[in-house]
């Protein structure tokens, strides 16, 4: 019978209904698109990193592994870790920021051909000048180029001679000596990574090298991928935890109102509950109720936007952004959306439920 | 229709509110008996003290003083879940304004009392017997907006007898209906008193509606007039 009262009175006001629901689903989707923004994007750049098809990869020491980092390791250590026990191949690339979370990658292609089995072309080919550039599908889609058009990175224009599947490296990449000059950093690394003649040597060499390098970031590529999650990136989880926050912020206020203007509207409603031996707890009960479906309706629409978002970050921005859709954060947030609908039902239920059944009768 | 057992006892009962800095004596000692079956009407002016003395019966309110018993519990000892318990189980309200749950259709106004008084689902057959005398079977699917007013007081009628309550207190209900509706009404209210000797206080300024009482109490100046 209440879950019936429950529903009527949600079925009242549809307006109030859909603008609540709609609200809370949007603070849903605030929290489960950042989630899957973070661990999207992280787990394409771990996919990136796995197709590089090294067992090892090094940088300077005091760089961080999984931010962006600055070209500062000698060219001339690749001959020294070509010369170690079990390596078979030892490549180099030099990392540069162009805004935001992109980078450009210098490569040697015909090294990362051999490190990787190459890149899988979509239409053109490989590097023919120093100012050729190859970028991914993603890329492409994103900026609209094809094989010809120009591209216009770092104070130059360069021009787009291939097109490859993405999952490899990077999104953009050129020519490693070009992007060394242009960077002024001749002769310099930002990464190397190494083959070896069987991945099941990695930790031996690992341990090799680490005794020989102390100071040196060296980790697989395994434990590389496993290192890119939120918890490992400064400041994200911290991030998130903001964003969480406000979004229970938008919860509590948009639930308070909702709720705050129907307890008003139905103070003779409730005057009436009272009358026939509603006790307060009853009437907290239909206000709390009415809270959570408002609220479990809202995580549904929230997580359905999310598909919507991540449809328009995989359509407008795919090669800035990747978003993954989360289902293990649906429970936690739809929990935290509860939580903080009744945070925002409290005062208002409570308004409800201390009602003077005589005022609240004569309430017109 | 009284059969002599008490159900109402009223002594010197009293009732002050406090409007901003004035005392507003409400109620100055009110003394009434009431007899299981009885069917009074309570007249009087505006201001006399009616509806103040409905709350106290119906335990929307305590009294200030005196002493008032509904079969011999007192109300005045009573705490606010204790007249929590009294609203579920011993007492109906009829008011002019009907106010049943306009989201929820005639069925489920009457069902939600039975369910705030923590009965189970299921009309009985004798309850089935009393819409029927009610005269709104056939309406209880239809929401009150779909209902003519004197329909709607007759499911709130229904409403108010569902758990069978010592006593009915109708405040003015017929005040928002025609001649006719009226006449229906009350005609329904002097039935149920007869056929189920239901206990019935009705607050009136019709001496027309007073008149299908069997007793007419007249109150003045917050007492009992004669």
């Amino acid at each position: 019978m209440l879950n019936k009262l429950v529903v009527e009175n949600l079925k009242h006001r549809p307006v109030r209904t859909f603008l609540s629901v709609l609200a809370i689903g949007v603070e849903v989707t605030m929290m489960l698109t950042l989630v899957g923004l973070s661990e999207g994007m992280l787990e394409d750049s771990a996919r990136r990193a796995r197709g590089v098809g090294a067992d090892i990869i090094i940088r300077a020491p005091g760089t961080s592994l999984i931010s962006l980092s600055s070209a500062s390791m000698p060219e001339k250590l690749m001959e020294f870790f070509a010369a170690q026990p079990h390596v078979t191949l030892a490549g180099g690339t030099v990392v540069y920021p162009i805004g935001g979370v992109s980078t450009i990658t210098g490569i040697d292609l015909d090294e990362f051909n051999r490190m990787s089995g190459g890149f899988r072309y979509l239409a053109g080919g490989p590097f023919r000048e120093p100012h050729d550039i190859i970028v991914d599908e993603f890329y492409a889609a994103q900026n609209k180029l094809m094989v010809g058009s120009t591209v216009n990175l770092m104070n130059r224009d360069w021009r787009v001679c291939g097109v490859v599947e993405p999952g490899k490296l990077a999104r953009i990449v050129i020519p490693r000596t070009t992007l060394q000059d242009l960077a002024g950093a001749t002769g310099k690394l930002s990464q190397i990574f190494l083959k070896l003649d069987s991945p099941a040597n990695t930790a031996q060499v690992l341990a090799a090298l680490k005794e020989k390098l102390p100071d040196y970031q060296m980790y697989s590529i395994e434990e590389l991928t496993s290192l890119y999650s939120v918890s490992n990136v400064p400041g994200l989880s911290a991030f998130i935890g903001v964003i969480i926050g406000l979004s229970i912020v938008v919860g509590f206020l948009v639930v308070f109102l909702s709720m705050y203007t129907a307890v008003l509207e139905r103070t003779r409603e409730v005057g009436v509950l009272k009358a026939l031996g509603a006790s307060p707890a009853y009437v907290l009960n239909i206000i709390c109720r009415e809270t959570v479906l408002l609220a479990l309706a809202g995580s549904a629409v929230g997580v359905a936007l999310t598909y919507g978002s991540r449809w328009a970050v995989m359509t407008l921005a795919p090669a800035s952004l990747t978003q993954k859709i989360v289902p293990e954060w649906w429970p936690i947030a739809a929990f935290i959306a509860v939580f903080g609908a009744l945070a925002g039902a409290l005062y208002p239920a409570w308004k409800a439920a201390q009602q003077d059944a005589i005022e609240a009768l004569s309430y017109e | 229709m009284s059969n002599g057992e008490l159900v109402i006892r009223a002594r010197d009962v009293r009732k002050v509110f406090r409007v901003g800095d004035v005392d507003v004596h409400a109620l100055r000692g009110v003394d009434l008996d009431v007899a299981r079956g009885e069917f009074i009407s309570v007249i009087g002016p505006s201001g006399s003290g009616k509806s103040t003395f409905f709350h106290i019966l119906g335990g929307l309110t305590p009294p200030t003083s005196g002493s008032i018993s509904i079969h011999g519990k007192d109300l005045r000892a009573m705490s606010e879940a204790d007249r929590t318990e009294l609203r579920k189980k011993e007492v109906g309200f009829v008011f002019q304004k009907y106010n049943l749950l306009p989201t929820l259709t005639a069925a489920d106004n009457i069902a939600i009392a039975r369910h705030i008084a923590g009965v189970k689902d299921g009309g009985d057959r004798k309850f089935q017997e009393v819409l029927d005398l009610l005269g709104i079977s056939h309406r209880l699917s239809h929401k009150p907006r779909a209902l003519s007013g004197g329909e709607q007081q007759r499911v709130a009628i229904a409403r108010a007898i569902v758990n069978r309550p010592s006593i009915l207190l109708a405040d003015e209900p017929t005040g928002n209906l025609d001649t006719e509706n009226s006449a229906v009404v009350l005609e329904l209210l002097r039935d149920l008193n007869r056929r189920l000797s239901q206990t019935i206080l009705m607050i009136t300024h019709n001496p027309e509606a007073a008149a299908y009482a069997a007793r007419i109490v007249r109150m003045r100046d917050g007492r009992v007039a004669d």
